[in-house]
């Protein structure tokens, strides 16, 4: 049973050190100085509107992480969640433009709104595979493009308001209702903490989030579903012969990876009101990497989701205290990425030895005990 | 992954373009609010303004005094003295956080960073930078960590507009300037600036067009020359085409100036199409333009393209003219083919605005809402790398000097241009 944890908690600590080392000796090249840089990023987490900024960070990052390990546990690669989550947010963002209604059903069909969209979105690339036998690495690549250069600068023109003065923050969609407006929650948490100051709100997607890591557990865990899904990640051959249809399941798969994909952009919607000009970008591709560091276990990307947003929440303090540069952030999340992939192969490779020694004994055990009675 | 940034780049373009024109109009617009922002300055016990303004006008008037007594020119001079030396020592310190990519854009954050070096020099400011993540997430952050430490905040690009107008409302006692941006509230009735402590720094594109406007008229061997302008009837990029066609009539009444814009608002994609750019400007350099000068954004690139690909099919050389930055630079570092073919830009000098801001904040001097800088104070010029206009140097800076004593008022309005 120890040896069990150990082997658990092994690969993490160990990615742990290395990332560790290897980003002190980057600092040191760099010449900035290491326990500073660690010392100012910890301080400045430690303050409650940094953990804010923090969670706001790791809110949009994780749920692109679920979106990208729903595929990733059926072996599709969906590269897509950055078209998906761009395209849901824009529709979903004109969709709330147009609507007047109170809070409790404006907000529901918003996001209800991103999810179908997103899921549609990426639905295409689970049909071109399905009928033409098109790579979804290939298909959810050319659908970002389509959605990032094609529809949205489309679109946005065509829903971009008319007005006397533009700025940049009169430009995107018209804004929606306050009452399509997701709450911040930053009077659930005051409850536990002091007054968040400076401006700082957390976001009410945080509690999204939470909800969609739950029944992303539940459905792997608990669901005829999921375990199809995983069955056919593992082994499609097998899973059709347990009777898992897998056309079906790709479709399904790539619906359901792009729905959740169509909730990232609910982030900054709720926060800005409207699409802006400049939405943020590259939360798709952040989010495979921060699954991939989770090992696509919900517990495992809350946790990468929450380091990555750490990271890159302290390229600020690094810039303001000249300790390192920002860039150090970037390396740092490459570093443990690698870092990661590099312990749990040793550690597999390790366990693997472990367990082939500990049954060869047993069998030699067997064989010892049957001599002697013999 | 690099090609998804694509959209946010031409975003920015397009939007650096035209908010900056947005900047100037705003201004007029803000010049019927100037007295409502000075009243909302002075109003809003920004006691230190007010006294140091008072504390001014007693010194102005003690000057005064002493000339009429005659007291020796050396008290004067002690006095000016003085008055440098506290400039100098003053302990003023800016936090600057320029737009994604930081220094060596070769452009606006360059151009920043000069300006920062150069206050450092003669007013002893110091300063810290930074630069936001490449999806530009953290802007806000970056804005409040600056505003933590020094009493004046700079945003380098108008998309720290709503951040900064955020942040300068937590953050009364922090002064904040945004580049390129009216930084003025257009939800209010009547518009207003975003609050006491939230200053815009703007251009007076008009002259800088009008300049390069004589430029083009003395390059022209056609006598015809043209405009692209990337969105048209806003209002805005406008006053790009008005100081160009005056700039170019005031050397040659007869010269044929050839107008044409790539979209209409609402449609902001002019901006965005260099295809286009590149068809139009192509069409009018087969009609006998031989300048043209655009106003486009990223769109520009197709115009100077264009001009390459028509210089080299004729074997004729026409010319491009660049906007915002020296695209000198610009271009080439994209494509040094390009180059040859920038006769000048029209530039937009953000590393004045940032020393006058600076300066301003030193005296206690700072002034909330639009702060234009036009050529009296080098807030705006041509470029001269490759020297290609090098020989018409003397031309331009008598037209500048003209501008500057206001003997030429250059129109902002293409209908008033005569």
């Amino acid at each position: 049973m120890i040896r069990r944890i150990a082997f658990i908690a092994a690969a993490p600590l160990a990615a742990f050190a290395l990332t560790l080392v290897i980003s002190s000796l980057a600092l040191v090249v760099f010449g900035s100085n290491p326990i500073d840089a660690f010392s100012d990023m910890i301080g400045h987490a430690s303050e409650l509107e940094t953990q804010v900024d923090i969670l706001n960070r790791a809110t949009p990052l994780y749920l692109s992480a679920v979106a990208a390990a729903i595929g990733f546990r059926m072996n599709l690669f969906n590269i897509g969640v950055e078209g998906q989550y761009l395209f849901g947010y824009i529709i979903a963002a004109q969709v709330g433009t147009m609507l007047a209604l109170p809070a409790i059903i404006h907000i529901p069909v918003i996001l209800i709104t991103a999810m179908i969209t997103g899921g549609l979105f990426a639905a295409i690339a689970g049909i071109l595979k399905v009928t033409r036998g098109v790579n979804e690495v290939i298909s959810t690549i050319m659908l970002n493009s389509i959605a990032v250069a094609g529809i949205i600068a489309a679109l946005q023109g065509r829903w971009q308001p008319e007005q006397e003065e533009f700025t940049a923050t009169t430009l995107g969609t018209a804004p929606i209702d306050d009452t399509g407006l997701l709450p911040n929650i930053n009077g659930l948490v005051e409850i536990f903490t002091r007054e968040i100051e400076q401006g700082g709100e957390l976001t009410g997607m945080l509690l999204v989030a939470i909800g969609v890591g739950v029944a992303y557990h539940l459905l792997l865990t608990r669901m005829r579903f999921g375990f199809d899904l995983r069955a056919s990640g593992l082994n499609p051959f097998a899973a059709r012969a347990g009777g898992v249809a897998p056309k079906q399941m790709i479709v399904a798969a790539m619906f359901l990876s792009g729905a959740v994909a169509g909730l990232i952009g609910m982030v900054e919607l709720a926060e800005e009101g409207r699409f802006p000009a400049d939405p943020i970008q590259g939360l798709g591709f952040a989010g495979i990497a921060v699954a991939l560091l989770g090992r696509n276990h919900p517990g495992g990307m809350a946790f990468s989701a929450l380091l990555f947003a750490f990271l890159d929440v302290s390229a600020g303090i690094l810039q303001s205290t000249q300790t390192a540069t920002k860039e150090i952030v970037n390396i740092m999340q490459g570093i443990v990425l690698l870092a990661a992939v590099i312990a749990y192969g040793i550690t597999k490779r390790v366990q693997t030895r472990e367990e082939a020694r500990a049954t060869a004994e047993a069998l030699q055990s067997v064989e010892t005990n049957t001599e002697v009675t013999v | 992954m690099r090609r998804n940034f694509r959209l946010i780049l031409a975003l920015l373009a397009a939007l650096s373009l035209f908010a900056a024109a947005c900047g100037s109009t705003v201004s007029d617009v803000a010049s019927d609010t100037a007295d409502v922002v000075e009243d909302a300055v002075d109003g809003d016990g920004d006691g230190d303004g007010d006294e140091e303004e008072a504390m001014e006008d007693e010194e102005e008037a003690m000057e005064d005094e002493e000339e009429a007594m005659e007291d020796e020119e050396a008290m004067e001079d002690e006095e000016v003295a003085e008055e440098e030396a506290a400039a100098a020592s003053s302990d003023t310190s800016v936090g600057l956080v320029y737009d994604i990519g930081g220094r060596g854009d070769l452009s606006f954050n360059d151009s920043a960073a000069e300006g920062l070096e150069r206050a450092n020099d003669s007013l002893g400011v110091t300063f810290t930078e930074a630069s936001p993540n490449d999806d530009g997430s953290n802007r806000a952050e970056l804005l409040q960590l600056a505003a933590d430490d020094n009493p004046i905040v700079i945003g380098v690009g108008f998309l720290f507009e709503a951040d900064a107008a955020a942040t300068a409302a937590e953050n009364p006692d922090t002064n904040f300037a945004v580049v390129d941006s009216a930084m003025i509230d257009f939800s209010l009735d009547p518009p207003a600036p975003y609050g006491p402590n939230v200053a815009g720094l703007v251009f007076a594109e008009e002259q800088g067009s009008y300049l390069v406007g004589v430029a083009a008229a003395l390059t022209s061997e056609t006598n015809q020359v043209g405009f692209i302008g990337g969105v048209c009837c806003f209002g805005l990029i406008e006053k790009f085409e008005a100081g160009f066609t005056a700039g170019a009539r005031s050397v040659n009444p007869d010269i044929e100036v050839v107008v044409e814009y790539i979209t209409d608002a609402p449609d902001f994609d002019g901006f965005n199409q260099p295809d286009r750019a590149q068809v139009i400007a192509t069409t009018m350099y087969e009609d006998g333009a031989d300048v043209i000068y655009h106003a486009a954004g990223g769109a520009g690139n197709g115009m100077f393209q264009a001009a390459a690909d028509f210089s080299d099919d004729n074997g004729t050389k026409v010319w491009g003219i660049g906007v915002d930055s020296d695209q000198f630079n610009t271009i080439g570092a994209v494509d040094p083919d390009l180059q040859e073919f920038v006769l000048t830009s029209m530039l937009k000098r953000v590393d004045t605005a940032v020393v006058e801001i600076l300066t301003a904040q030193a005296n206690g001097e700072f002034v909330a809402g639009p702060n234009t800088y036009d050529l009296s104070v080098d807030g705006v010029g041509y470029s001269t790398s490759g020297g290609f206009v090098d020989d018409i140097i003397p031309d331009l800076e008598a037209a500048k000097a003209a501008i500057i004593a206001g003997d030429v008022v250059v129109p902002t309005d293409p209908t008033e241009v005569g």
